[in-house]
């Protein structure tokens, strides 16, 4: 898990969406245990609250839940719809900033376009 | 338990105020940051909360008593000072049995344990400690006293970066197994500021903030851009802090970033990015930059 403190984000956000990364690759597979409030918060020595307030994030989304007295469990059927979630995003995220810094180097649709191609 | 009611706490000496009237309410169980330059008059709150130094205005009071009235508060109280108080031909086994005698809930195991992963030999005398160790030693003399509320002053003075790592963990560790009331009075804000859920800062002696960090982060912002763009932009806004760099400048607002605001950002082409808790408290606490 990989929490940056000088990323733009705010740390509980930045938890929620590690979580989330992990879920998507497989590494919290579903109806597994993530790590607990304790673990994160004694590791990346962050507040407990700020670390359960991530948590709520990824409860209130349907990514985990809890189970009295074990821990947050990775929901069925979360990895599927993480990633269309994603994917949803991924126009926003990615594409527009792309274009975006595009324009400010005078690079034309084709030419990202051939890139694309010559990446994948 | 474990909250604290400061009202309307002043404290002179001479003619200058320590403290300026200073009402703060501590809530039980929450890491606090409190934060001030030096002479600022953090020590000297600590020092009245404690009962340390007399009060010439205003009151304490612990879980809803009086300080004053209360022969009991104190004890619900630990307090890691800067300064060296124990005494100092003491060997630090005898320092914990003796903290047992005015702390019941003292856990002489925890301490030995600590002593352990700290490396501190629990046979030396205190006045053989070095600097780094005699912080370890009151760090661990702090958090095994079983107090509801523990106060550290300067905690990881002389401590090295791993020592102050494992300070910081063991802190966290012993907070969410058994919550309880915990001010850091530090300088090292960048080590601290994820740490703790609400930060007091003062400056000469009166109380600037009180405020959830995150609160507190997520009410300002930094702009950067062309000069011209930045003085449009922060006319007529609360800008608390202006840099200048050849035709750029950068400024620190404080305000909520809306989306409209943002939509603004866009139009001037200013780049926008969060301000560090450190950053803040060096503008909020500078002198003459302040509106």
């Amino acid at each position: 898990m990989k929490l940056d403190f000088n990323n733009e984000l705010p740390i509980y956000m930045q938890i929620a969406k590690a979580i989330e990364n992990n879920v998507l690759k497989g590494v919290f597979e579903e109806e597994t245990a993530i790590p607990s409030t304790t673990e994160i918060s004694v590791k990346y020595k962050i507040n407990p609250a700020t670390v359960a307030k991530g948590f709520n994030l990824l409860v209130d989304e349907g990514i985990i839940y809890k189970k009295r007295g074990v821990g947050m469990f990775v929901v069925t059927g979360s990895k599927e719809m993480l990633t269309k979630k994603r994917k949803e995003n991924f126009y926003n995220n990615y594409i527009v900033v792309l274009i975006e810094e595009a324009k400010k180097l005078d690079i034309s649709s084709k030419d990202i376009i051939k890139m694309i191609d010559g990446g994948i | 338990m474990g909250a604290i009611k400061v009202s309307n706490v002043s404290k002179k000496y001479g003619d200058t105020f320590a403290l300026d009237n200073i009402t703060l309410n501590i809530e039980e169980n929450k890491i606090y940051g409190l934060l001030g330059r030096n002479g600022a008059g953090k020590t000297t709150l600590l020092n009245v909360i404690n009962n340390r130094i007399f009060l010439d205005k205003g009151t304490i009071c612990i879980d809803d008593k009086s300080m004053h009235e209360d022969g009991n508060c104190l004890g619900k109280i630990y307090f890691m000072a800067e300064q060296d108080l124990y005494p100092q031909s003491m060997k630090v086994k005898e320092l914990f049995n003796w903290t047992k005698e005015f702390y019941s809930n003292f856990d002489m195991k925890y301490a030995l344990e600590l002593s352990k992963k700290f490396e501190l030999n629990i046979n030396k005398k205190i006045k053989e400690l070095s600097t780094g160790y005699s912080s370890i030693c009151k760090i661990i003399n702090t958090l095994a006293s079983g107090a509801e509320i523990l106060m550290f002053d300067e905690p990881v003075l002389g401590l090295d970066a791993n020592h102050r790592e494992m300070f910081y963990k063991e802190l966290m560790e012993s907070y969410i197994e058994n919550p309880k009331t915990i001010i850091l009075s530090t300088h090292i804000i960048e080590e601290v500021a994820q740490l703790i859920e609400r930060v007091i800062i003062i400056k000469d002696g009166k109380l600037i903030k009180d405020e959830s960090v995150e609160e507190l982060l997520t009410g300002c912002y930094c702009v950067s851009g062309l000069n011209k763009n930045i003085d449009d932009y922060i006319e007529d806004k609360n800008c608390i802090s202006v840099d200048e760099m050849a035709t750029f400048k950068s400024a620190v607002i404080v305000g909520e970033n809306s989306s409209l605001e943002k939509n603004n950002q866009k139009k001037l082409d200013l780049e926008v990015s969060k301000v560090e808790l450190q950053k803040l408290f060096i503008y909020l606490t500078s002198d003459g930059r302040l509106k």
